[in-house]
């Protein structure tokens, strides 16, 4: 059932040094720089995107993600979670307006893989990057690298999947739209939306806390993904695996790394959720092909290469 | 005319092999280049520490690497990330593969 959390609204990701970083988010995988605090944290977003950002990079001692927010449909659905959460036994913490440039308010809260979650309901809106929101043309021209029509969504690794899982449907009012379940059936990952995307965050079984996988943006074609394949070698860029398709989700995609070690994914196409579909459910034995469709075998670093 | 590159090089003192590693690339990329697989390849970008070695003997030169896997005192000690340092000497290295990898349950 929805509860007016809408969609991923930003990830604030920890980077070793911000200017390699800013080859890699902003020229490499095309997103717009659009601010900058007196924290030295950069704000980007794709140009398809209405509100100001999207991805907040902060310079730390240690790559790796500080949080997933979703915006939420108005300031009382915020209330009215977090109220919930709080029930639910999360710690919550108020963030106040303007910790993030041109954000309202944020409720931070926790889950059992470790991982930190934020609901907001305000953030400044630019609009699309370099088009006008009457007459629109199809594409703005200025564009860098790869080009990335949004940021889509995260896979995060920890451990009691099933606790985050809950928080996700039971609270947040998000579906389960597909899941990996061993022979016994234990749940070994989650792919969760809240909307009809099939998938706006998703969980994978791992006993350390709080690890990141990758944030993954969307393009529009498979010549788009094969094009950011060229580019990832022309640049000399760290590449994990691909032009490949997964079959949990069934997208076409590509992975490589950012200059401080995080994992970044580039996407089109897969599959779709309404709330009444069932879970899709892959087996253990099959999660070779589930991960990578076509080389249908387990692909170690993909598994275990996290920060 | 054209310049020569020196190349280092570097003994993987536990795993019995060595390979050449000019200065101006990383260690790891160094023994992709090769194809050998002495060094275990994560993410190349000092972030996931998979590529963990210690460095017995010879000098570099390094870039940031992530204090969740290369602590103060452990890079006092020699410990580095393979993907992040560039040998200025010949190395002798010691690979330092985890023996319970960060492995989900499958």
């Amino acid at each position: 059932m929805k509860k007016g959390v809408m969609r991923p609204g930003h990830v604030q990701i920890r980077v070793l040094d911000m200017e390699e970083a800013l080859t890699h988010y902003r020229d490499l995988v095309g997103l717009i720089e659009m601010d900058r605090d007196d924290q030295g944290r950069v704000y980007l977003k794709a140009w398809s995107e209405i509100d100001k950002f999207s991805v907040v990079l902060r310079e730390a001692d240690e790559p790796g993600l500080d949080f997933f927010a979703f915006k939420c449909i108005d300031e009382a659905t915020v209330d009215s979670l977090r109220s919930e959460l709080i029930k639910y036994g999360c710690n919550v913490e108020d963030i106040p307006a303007g910790d993030l440039k041109d954000c309202g308010r944020r409720v931070q809260f926790d889950t059992p893989t470790g991982h930190t979650f934020e609901l907001y309901a305000s953030k400044e809106q630019t609009g699309k990057w370099g088009i006008n929101p009457v007459n629109p043309e199809a594409w703005p021209e200025g564009l860098k690298g790869m080009k990335a029509v949004r940021f889509d969504h995260a896979l995060l690794y920890g451990p009691n999947i099933d606790g985050s899982t809950e928080i996700f449907t039971d609270i947040l009012g998000f579906d389960l739209a597909e899941q990996v379940l061993t022979a016994d059936g234990t749940r070994i990952a989650s792919f969760l939306t809240c909307s009809s995307k099939a998938h706006d965050v998703a969980f994978i079984e791992c006993p350390e806390l709080g690890k990141f996988h990758h944030a993954s943006f969307l393009l529009e074609t498979w010549d788009d993904v094969l094009r950011a394949a060229d580019l990832i070698s022309m640049r000399d860029v760290s590449i994990d695996i691909g032009p490949t398709r997964h079959g949990l989700t069934h997208g076409k995609t590509i992975y490589f790394f950012d200059p401080s070690g995080n994992r970044t994914e580039v996407f089109c196409g897969g599959d779709y959720h309404y709330p009444d579909h069932p879970t899709i459910t892959w087996q253990e034995e099959q999660l070779g092909k589930a991960i990578f469709y076509h080389d249908r075998v387990l692909n170690e670093r993909f598994l275990t290469v996290l920060t | 005319m054209s310049q020569t590159i020196t190349k280092h090089k570097i003994q993987v003192i536990n795993q019995g092999q060595e390979f050449l590693c000019p200065s101006e690339i990383s260690l790891l990329i160094g023994m992709e280049t090769i194809n050998s697989h002495c060094i275990n390849v994560g993410c190349r970008g000092g972030g996931c520490g998979v590529c963990k070695i210690r460095v017995v003997n010879g000098s570099f030169s390094s870039k940031k690497m992530s204090k969740a896997h290369i602590t103060d005192k452990e890079l006092q000690d020699g410990f580095v990330l393979a993907c992040r340092i560039f040998p200025t000497s010949d190395l002798e290295i010691e690979v330092i593969h985890s023996p319970d990898p960060k492995q989900i349950i499958v």
